[in-house]
């Protein structure tokens, strides 16, 4: 109400100096009138706002320092949520922020420490170099092979005054893995496929020829020869079956799963379907499971394939009579991390030494006569150590010859925040555990 | 003045790390480079290794002038001395690595004019392995993480019978069919280069050690008996 008051002290004083301008004849009567009436309208559009609104200047400055709030929010919030890592250097090469993306693919916070600390590739620190003392907008290509081999697209941006000799950089990754490995699966489907699938393709055409020739009024050959050819269409289906398994899990080898996943669960289906295996084998599934197992980040359909794939193995190369143990407990902690593992252990005759670290390689068979007859395909262990490394598990293998196998998954426990977070009986769109059927996907 | 000193000392001592870095990096690539050289033969990019490896070579040169020049001018004690040492010796594991990178490199034209062998798959796997090991000991050298280096130094075995495997799968080809003799021996000289890579990275493991604690490993790395770890050896569709 105070303004109002002013506001009308002011126009009664520019009214009055109107009228003594009108008195003195220095302006028309006409043009003081418009003026007169200006002055009005204009006045009372500032009354209007003043009592509707808080005052216009005080306004003002407050939408200011809002604004400057707001875009120190917006980058935060920007910075925060983007799916692709972002990082801003200082003109020294230190990160001065990071995003949550970009701490996940450095697997460790970089704030305040040198970036060449945790990305030393040749390629990256020359373009840091090169932009940040003046060369324009860089695009590099980077590769990261180990542990799991990703490609990056990363954008170098100089941030500042182009007068300063280095500035500070802002650095956006983009992840093109995913595009670069489907150009070069294709490519290593056909290689692979082609190859393993040349043998039972050979077979099958060879016994067409003689049942289309020379077998043709053979009824004993007949049977014989069908019988033969169905086992190899059966290797030739579960070829494909594998190769297209393992080409799947490989396509999202860089994205670690994000589903709470009850291990001991899992196992105890598992165990339940190939119960009937292990009795045709002569053998049997001994549990040895925790009251409560704490959940691990999984995908429940490749844990149960990794799993379907070692239990299968067990019985396959165990010794008829001796049970199958599958053992699941807490392991060591490895950098404040929990951990749980599970471990699978024949009584079989073991594997040689010098086989053992490349068990996993594709095709490689200790004795491919042996594997072939059980229905191997050289491609089981390949794929359970593809999907560990996508749980960013270990797989480690022990075996003495003569007394048998133990194959052992460790896997990184969910931490506890996240477990309560995800409890069962919240409003979690996608229940973790409970209620999934269990798909029974390629076998050993 | 004095202030200024220290300022001018800490600035050299990050000058130091920054340059293994970048020189550890440069391996790193090179070792890649070399590896992908080997399975895709490619003749071009095993010339680009070579011509590199100059690079790593200066790079070492480097980093001894400035270490000999930190320890006559600054005559540092404990841990300085101990980071100035440890660089030096670091750069020339580094500089060794490169070269045997530069070595891998030099068979490509002749492997390249070979019939394909199957064992340039086991080859690779190795590789990845040897990689994934240079990877993890640079990793603890900028985060000076000694139970990392250990991690790496214990390893170091299962590099050694992926050696000793190929070296039974060569042999037996080469019993099979003499016309393989040549590039059999050619990717017995790999194995062999990239088991020394590994024999490195274990040294560096040694020198982190040093490095933060001021003590060596105790005892001879663990043999453990028929137990590996193949968890490392990863991810790409090439292998596995």
């Amino acid at each position: 109400m105070v303004q109002i008051k002013q506001i009308a002290v002011i126009l009664a004083g520019a009214w009055g100096i109107i009228g003594l301008f009108l008195g003195l004849g220095l302006i028309s009567s006409s043009v003081a009138f418009a003026l007169g009436l200006t002055l009005g309208l204009a006045v009372t559009a500032a009354v209007r706002l003043g009592i509707d609104a808080r005052p216009a200047p005080l306004a003002e400055t407050i939408q200011l320092a809002d604004r400057d709030q707001l875009q120190s929010a917006l980058g935060e919030a920007v910075l925060s949520r983007l799916p692709d890592p972002v990082l801003v250097l200082d003109a020294l090469g230190r990160v001065l922020r990071a995003s949550p993306a970009a701490i996940a693919l450095l697997g460790d916070n970089p704030t305040e420490r040198p970036l060449a600390a945790f990305l030393r590739a040749p390629i990256l620190l020359d373009a840091i170099d090169a932009v940040s003392n003046g060369a324009d907008l860089q695009v590099i290509e980077l590769t990261l092979r180990v542990p799991v081999e990703r490609h990056l697209e990363v954008r170098l941006v100089r941030i500042s005054d182009p007068g300063a000799r280095r500035s500070p950089l802002l650095i956006l990754f983009h992840d093109m893995t995913a595009v670069k490995r489907a150009e070069r699966m294709r490519a290593d489907f056909v290689a692979n496929a082609s190859h393993e699938l040349k043998t039972p393709l050979t077979v099958l055409s060879g016994f067409i020829e003689t049942l289309e020739g020379p077998a043709r009024d053979d009824e004993k050959a007949r049977a014989r020869f069908l019988a033969i050819m169905r086992e190899q269409a059966g290797r030739m289906a579960r070829l494909v079956n594998d190769l297209l398994s393992l080409s799947r899990i490989e396509l999202n080898e860089h994205l670690a799963p994000r589903d709470l996943v009850d291990l001991g669960a899992i196992v105890r289906d598992v165990a339940d379907g190939l119960a009937m295996v292990a009795t045709l084998n002569k053998t049997s599934i001994q549990l040895r499971l925790p009251d409560a197992c704490s959940p691990v980040y999984g995908d429940r359909d490749e844990l149960v394939q990794a799993i379907q794939n070692l239990i299968d193995n067990a019985i396959k190369y165990g010794r008829p009579g001796r049970p199958i143990d599958v053992i699941v407990t807490d392991a060591p902690n490895m950098g404040g991390q929990q951990r749980q593992s599970l471990t699978v252990r024949d009584y079989g005759d073991g594997i040689a030494r010098e086989h053992i670290p490349r068990l996993t390689e594709r095709f490689y068979r200790v004795d491919a006569v042996r594997s072939r007859e059980r229905g191997g395909t050289g491609l089981g262990l390949a794929i359970v150590k593809h999907i560990i490394n996508r749980h960013r598990g270990q797989l480690s293998i022990e075996s003495i010859v003569g007394e048998g196998s133990q194959f052992t998954i460790i896997l990184p426990a969910a931490p506890e925040a996240a477990q309560q977070m995800e409890e069962p009986g919240t409003t979690s769109p996608d229940p973790p555990i409970a209620g999934r059927p269990t798909k029974m996907l390629g076998v050993v | 003045m004095a202030e200024h000193m220290i300022k001018a000392y800490e600035d050299e001592l990050a000058r130091l790390s920054g340059l293994l870095a970048r020189m550890g990096g440069l391996a790193e690539a090179q070792l890649a480079d070399a590896i992908d050289a080997i399975v895709r033969r490619d003749v071009a990019l095993a010339d680009r290794i070579i011509e590199t490896d100059i690079q790593i070579d200066q790079l070492d040169r480097e980093i001894e002038a400035l270490a000999v020049r930190l320890l006559a001018l600054r005559q540092p004690m404990g841990p300085d001395l101990r980071q100035i040492v440890s660089a030096s010796r670091i750069g020339t594991d580094l500089e060794r690595i490169g070269d045997l990178a530069k070595n891998l490199a030099k068979r490509v034209p002749i492997l390249s004019q070979a019939t394909p062998m199957r064992a340039v798959r086991g080859l690779e796997r190795m590789g990845r392995q040897v990689l994934g090991q240079l990877k993890d000991v640079l990793d603890a050298l900028s985060a000076r993480d000694a139970d990392a280096a250990r991690i790496v130094w214990q390893r170091d075995e299962e590099i050694d019978d992926m050696n000793n495997s190929l070296f039974r799968e060569l042999l037996t080809y080469m019993m099979e069919d003499p016309r393989t003799i040549t590039v059999s021996t050619h990717l017995l000289f790999i194995s062999k280069n990239l088991e020394r890579v590994g024999d490195h990275c274990t040294n560096i493991a040694e020198t982190i050690h040093y490095l933060s604690t001021g003590s060596t490993f105790e005892g001879d790395r663990p043999k453990a008996v028929g137990a590996y770890d193949t968890s490392d050896a990863t991810g790409d569709p090439g292998e596995g």
